[in-house]
């Protein structure tokens, strides 16, 4: 589904990854996990084509599609969904209107007919049950106003409303309390399905505890130095990340 | 290369939408401003005695006014000689046409084109509409049966024929000749436009609009509406505006004078999208309004709503006086400029009576090279006591080549005031246009989104076919404004 080779990327001039290389296949869940700095969200943001950061070097493939030559938008509508670290508030904009242009241009994209008022009414309805977001949140302004919590949730409930082939989670526990992290994970697992897949970026093993990964993966100093199964995150969350530093340096 | 002239010419087209030109017979006057051509339109319109003393007082009035410089604007030279001050689309080869069905069909066609159909049957239900094309009212619909209910509904000219009384008793009495250059002009050479008057205690059943079209090359359009509400009673207006696009600049200076008495109410919204000059800043409309209410009874209420789009030069500033005490001042206003077009917009709410209070949002979205001003005016009379005025006003700038000003005047001869101003500028945030991105949606769909996120306060105030319309007309305005 994605893969990643030797990817390099700068913001500033800065140079932040620095040989990335990395095969997600679909079904898999990946986790990417690593000291602050290491450049984690980097990695999401040049996948999604935020336009702050640079690529220098290295490929792309999505569904054997050159991912890099494609503009934000058509990451989006390829099928790439990214959950992220800090939602931003569009204020005055409707979540509903928000959703439904999004949901249309991913249809319009697919060539399919935009869905009618009801139609979309009813899968909002369907995917808000799915994240058990609060009728509220989906009356009011795309994030304004929202808790750290709710937006995340909300987060999530956009991802039910696109239904990605690939789902990156850039830090979504951080900020959540137990109880709100158990939400946000229940909804990642139900969307769950042997076709598409999941990059979850975390610091703490403790997301892990609830969305099981196939693969964890060790970023440090812009590069991936330790992959391994989901017993990684344990160890991690055992020794830290200081004997990661040791066997880097 | 009379290729990417025609690329640009395409392009531009594809967003004015109402850049067609209507061909129709126009009976259409000599170019040139003297008192021979006021007394022509006169007598075109075969006005009484009266009329024509008072267009030739503010005649010779504006020969001794300069054009105002204090606007935050660059206004190329005007020269007056060089514009025709009458022109009747309506008019056949033979002489007037005396009723609808001797009218050009092409010019009925014009207005289904615009979305306005003039046959009651095939017209949006709810709204009764006065079509002006040039200087000529061609239709308005629904007079009868407003009739049924004393509502006088009907263009200038014919309210001057059949309500000589009313027009007389309340033409310059809220914007008098002498106010200023353009309302001068106005004054002197003005053509057609609505008549409205709601008498006591009558709630309009249908919204009154007014569809002002230009359409002939070289002409100006210098239109009066006069909107009188008598106690107790209740109207929405609406109005709406557009143009061909044409190279050179045509001049539009118009006057809307409301008079609101005892507890009546009046809202007046208008959708202004006059050709607004190509991306390069060729041709547009130059649009220089004197707009002002009277709220005279005590408990009576004005709103403006504007959404202003058009126009190459936008001159503007929606007023009320009120009087009355315990009477309401509002001003709902959002401006765009794209392109190189220049706005100077605002209001003046002048507080004279007691308890009186007022209402200022205005929002200001600026891109290309475009400059934005807003000029708002608080006064409070000697007499106001406990006047109240809230403002905000917020700029949003999309890119670095545009400008956006405030200039709020405060004016205060009354200690028990409270005023309250508010002002944000803020450019269009990267984040939120990449949030929408990595939904699917694209950079203009998504500007689109937050532009009308920001104006929401202001669109709401519309009547809903025009909050509609509007909030196409604010995503189609700021296409092709960044990236």
């Amino acid at each position: 589904m994605l893969e990643i080779k030797n990817l390099e990327a700068s913001i500033d001039g800065k140079k932040i990854l620095k040989g990335i290389n990395l095969t997600i296949n679909k079904g898999e869940i990946h986790a990417i996990m690593g000291p602050n700095g290491s450049g984690k969200s980097t990695l999401s943001s040049v996948l999604v084509g935020n336009p702050s950061f640079e690529v220098d070097k290295g490929e792309v493939s999505f569904m054997g599609k050159n991912l890099l030559e494609m503009e934000p938008e058509v990451r989006s509508r390829e099928g790439i969904f990214l959950s992220f670290q800090y939602p931003v508030e569009i204020p005055g904009v409707s979540m509903v209107n928000f959703m439904r242009a999004a949901v249309n241009e991913h249809r319009k994209y697919r060539g399919e007919e935009p869905l009618t008022a009801s139609e979309f009414l009813k899968l909002m309805r369907e995917k808000r049950s799915l994240v058990e977001m609060d009728n509220k949140l989906t009356g009011r302004s795309v994030n304004e106003g929202f808790s750290g919590g709710e937006k995340k949730r909300n987060e999530i409930f956009q991802m039910a409303m696109l239904d990605p082939k690939l789902s990156i989670l850039d830090e979504t526990d951080s900020g959540l309390d137990i109880d709100a992290l158990r939400v946000v994970a229940d909804g990642v697992n139900k969307l769950r399905t042997s076709e598409n897949s999941s990059i979850v970026i975390t610091h703490y093993q403790r997301l892990l505890n609830y969305i099981k990964p196939d693969f964890v993966h060790v970023l440090y100093n812009g590069r991936i130095v330790k992959s391994a199964g989901p017993e990684l995150a344990l160890e991690l969350e055992e020794k830290g990340y200081d004997w990661i530093k040791e066997i880097e340096e | 290369m009379t290729e990417p002239n025609k690329y640009v010419k395409k392009f531009t087209e594809k967003k004015y939408k109402y850049g067609f030109t209507t061909d129709v017979h126009t009976e259409i006057i000599d170019k040139g401003l003297n008192e021979d051509v006021i007394r022509l339109i006169s007598s075109k319109k075969e006005e009484p005695e009266w009329l024509l003393d008072f267009r030739l007082k503010a005649y010779r009035h504006w020969l001794t006014l300069k054009m105002p410089t204090w606007a935050h604007l660059r206004i190329p030279e005007i020269d007056y000689q060089a514009i025709s001050y009458y022109a009747d689309p309506t008019a056949t080869k033979e002489g007037a046409p005396k009723s609808l069905d001797e009218v050009d069909p092409e010019l009925l066609n014009t207005f289904n084109k615009l979305g306005i159909p003039l046959e009651e049957q095939m017209a949006l239900s709810g709204i009764a509409v006065d079509a002006v094309m040039d200087s000529v009212s061609v239709k308005t619909t629904f007079k009868s049966t407003l009739m049924e209910k004393g509502i006088i509904f009907c263009s200038f000219s014919e309210a001057v024929r059949e309500h000589p009384d009313l027009v007389k008793e309340y033409l310059g009495s809220v914007v008098t000749y002498r106010d200023n250059y353009f309302a001068a002009l106005n004054s002197a050479v003005f053509s057609d436009g609505s008549f409205v008057y709601i008498p006591k205690g009558v709630k309009c059943p249908m919204e009154l609009s007014t569809y002002f079209r230009i359409n002939a090359a070289n002409t100006g359009q210098f239109e009066r509406t006069l909107i009188v509400a008598d106690d107790d009673s209740y109207v929405s207006y609406l109005e709406g505006c557009t143009a061909p696009m044409r190279d050179e600049n045509q001049l539009h200076a118009a006057i809307v004078e409301i008079v609101v008495n005892d507890r009546a109410e009046v809202k007046y919204s208008t959708v202004q999208n006059w050709f607004p000059g190509d991306s390069e800043g060729k041709g547009g409309v130059y649009n220089f309004v004197t707009k002002r209410g009277h709220c005279k009874g005590v408990d009576s209420k004005l709103s403006w709503t504007q959404v202003e789009t058009g126009s190459a030069i936008t001159w503007k500033y929606p007023s009320c006086i009120l009087s009355g005490d315990r009477s309401v001042g509002e001003f709902y206003s959002v401006a765009v400029t794209n392109h190189f077009q220049q706005a100077d917009t605002g209001t003046k709410m002048i507080h004279l009576g007691k308890d009186t209070s007022s209402t200022i949002i205005s929002k200001g979205i600026s891109a290309g090279k475009s400059e934005n001003s807003y000029r708002g005016l608080v006064r409070v009379g000697k007499n106001a006591e406990n006047a109240r005025n809230y403002t905000e006003c917020d700029s949003l700038l999309l890119g670095d080549t545009c400008g956006a000003h405030t200039f709020p005047y405060i004016d205060i001869h009354n200690e028990s005031a409270v005023v309250e101003h508010e002002a944000t500028t803020s450019k269009i945030n990267e984040d939120q246009i990449f949030y929408c991105n990595q939904r699917g949606i694209d950079m203009e769909s998504a500007i689109g989104l937050i532009v009308n996120g920001y104006a929401k306060e202001v669109i709401n105030k519309l009547p809903m076919e025009f909050a509609v319309e509007a909030q196409k007309l604010l995503s189609i305005s700021l296409e092709g404004s960044v990236g």
